[in-house]
């Protein structure tokens, strides 16, 4: 696989460097028109990337607003709760997926069409679904407790009116949002896997789960583990899961980072945002870095 | 044995119908709202019983207060979403045919770089970004939106940009480059045609992320006639008495273009990030 950091970008062969440097006039030509090339997106980057962010954090140089927000009462709240969010729904998500990917990795043409319709949730915009849900899961009026009120005659739970049910909730919103995807990156997974590799253990007689320990965990025990650290950033950046179903409550108690520094600029508290951004960086940073060597290994293989 | 194949696949049926209502229930819940009066949705039926197309009509004739600007809403949307579209595909063609093709220096650096922004979560950035776009007088302009959305959508634009160029023979150049073609007429003549369908893929890609964005479309718009159709959904639920009905019939309509779209491409859509992200 052609890794994002590749070939070119490192020293020239011995060949092109001869080349180069008989036409070395010519070469600095083409740098220059590089520059140019590449000028829009250093522009772009400089002007609404590296601005803000040394803005931003020029914003939360004072230590008081640390103070302040650590003060907050949710803000610990906010913190856990985003580290379950985290922890919880990403991994189940994940489990999800591998069983589903096992279910649709299957040649039977109404599987296909399945597979089809499970994409649905990924391909269509998480306003109207995650609007939809609530709805739903509203304690009076909503299908889920009027259909638990038809078959029992009891009252269901509130489901967004229990922080703790509106966060499991929220999670698994984002679950119904994203299994498709990761779903679908661990099929692709399965198909690298060479189909002699599963005869050879039927041959030998192997169990359905010594198949899968053997040959199709070291297929993508690689790929499910990177997958869910990217799963892990994105998901410690969802807004939309939280926002859109709970918006934070019931009394702010299913706030998670992401909402958090959201809630803070809409009460004009810039300080408190971007404290709350820098908060998150030790949760975002390292994985970020464990995904960035992990490409750049990538390129060498 | 046939038996034992008969079980085989009553197993798969058990398993494929709490999928089914899994993956369809929510959609089947907006469907069911946008054809239903308001007094029947809210009943809590399970079907419709007077199935009506009353709301879509509502909504196209803009008959209610939340949607008095609908039809400019879908303008403000589609324009925020094709100028995204234009503006990713312009930077990110020109920054990866300099990284790839041109070999600059800094090429890696600036890949690396983008690679970063990529994985910061958005979420982070927008406010940072708000701070930003207030500075420079943008906010409550539809640049603020789209400039953001250049931003957040460029990384992964020149990243993949940049691996179908990669691909790309190096022969062609040469021979160009004998022909004494200069690196503009290298960029027109040899690099556009080759990495067009790239290109297409890639402009659908920035074009549905800013369609479908939410957060920073509601902190960089706020009045009432330059909101996209997004932001507009949300202020539905600023009433006690919201109209759930048409909400969801004025969400179906959001939806229904990029789905499609998502169908149509969904192919790219996944093998564009396995062989980037995710394989290694």
């Amino acid at each position: 696989m052609p890794a994002p950091l590749s070939l070119q970008d490192r020293a020239p062969s011995p060949g092109l460097s001869s080349v180069s440097a008989t036409t070395s006039p010519r070469l600095t030509q083409q740098q220059r028109w590089g520059l140019l090339f590449l000028a829009p997106y250093a522009l772009l980057f400089l002007t609404f990337v590296v601005y803000p962010v040394t803005y931003g954090l020029w914003l939360a140089r004072d230590p008081s607003s640390y103070e302040v927000l650590f003060e907050d009462p949710i803000f610990i709240r906010t913190v856990v709760n985003t580290l379950i969010f985290v922890v919880l729904a990403v991994n189940l998500k994940f489990l999800m997926a591998l069983y589903l990917s096992g279910f649709f990795f299957n040649s039977r043409r109404w599987i296909r069409w399945l597979s089809v319709l499970f994409l649905l949730p990924w391909a269509i915009p998480s306003i109207p679904t995650i609007y939809s849900a609530r709805f739903m899961l509203n304690p009076e009026w909503g299908l889920i407790n009027s259909v638990i009120f038809r078959l029992t005659g009891a009252d269901g739970p509130g489901w967004l009116t229990d922080p703790t049910l509106a966060l499991s909730m929220s999670m698994l919103v984002h679950i119904w949002k994203s299994l498709p995807f990761w779903t679908l990156i661990l099929i692709a997974g399965r198909m690298a896997i060479p189909q002699e590799q599963y005869e050879a253990a039927s041959v030998d007689g192997a169990t359905r789960w010594q198949r899968f320990l053997y040959v199709t965990w070291p297929g993508i025990g690689t790929l499910y583990l990177t997958s869910t650290i990217l799963s892990m950033i994105w998901t410690i950046g969802d807004f939309n899961s939280v926002y859109l179903l709970t918006g934070g409550g019931p009394a702010d108690l299913t706030h998670v980072l992401a909402t958090l520094g959201i809630r803070y600029i809409r009460l004009d508290q810039v300080e408190q945002a971007m404290a709350t951004v820098v908060v998150a960086m030790p949760l975002v940073l390292p994985l970020v870095w464990f995904m960035m060597r992990r490409l750049s290994r990538g390129d060498k293989g | 044995m046939n038996l034992r194949r008969a079980s085989a696949e009553a197993k798969l049926i058990l398993i494929a119908i709490p999928i089914l209502i899994w993956t369809l229930l929510p959609i089947y819940h907006i469907l069911l709202f946008a054809i239903s009066r308001k007094d029947s949705a809210f009943a809590g039926n399970l079907w419709p019983d007077q199935p009506t197309l009353r709301n879509f009509g509502a909504v196209v004739r803009q008959e209610h207060f939340f949607l008095y600007h609908f039809w400019q809403q879908i303008l403000n949307s589609i324009w925020i979403a094709f100028a995204t579209g234009a503006l990713t595909l312009f930077i990110a063609t020109f920054a990866a045919f300099a990284i790839s093709r041109l070999r600059v220096r800094g090429g890696r650096l600036a890949m690396n770089v983008a690679l970063f922004t990529y994985f910061i979560p958005a979420a982070f950035l927008a406010i940072p970004m708000y701070k930003a776009m207030s500075v420079y007088g943008l906010l409550n302009t539809s640049w603020a939106l789209i400039m953001s959305m250049v931003v957040i959508a460029s990384p992964y634009a020149i990243w993949v940009l940049k691996q179908a160029s990669d691909k790309l023979p190096i022969e062609l150049d040469e021979a160009a480059r004998i022909d004494g073609a200069s690196p503009p007429q290298l960029f027109r003549m040899v690099y556009l045609p080759l990495i067009a369908p790239s290109m297409v893929a890639i402009g659908t890609y920035a074009l549905l992320l800013a369609w479908n964005e939410y957060l920073y479309a509601f902190l960089m718009l706020s009045k009432e006639t330059n909101v996209t159709l997004a932001v507009a959904l949300g202020h539905f639920l600023s009433a006690d008495d919201s109209p759930w009905e048409l909400l969801m019939a004025t969400g179906l309509l959001y939806a229904l273009p990029p789905a499609a779209i998502y169908y149509a491409f969904r192919r790219f859509m996944v093998t564009g990030l396995t062989a980037g992200a995710v394989k290694s």
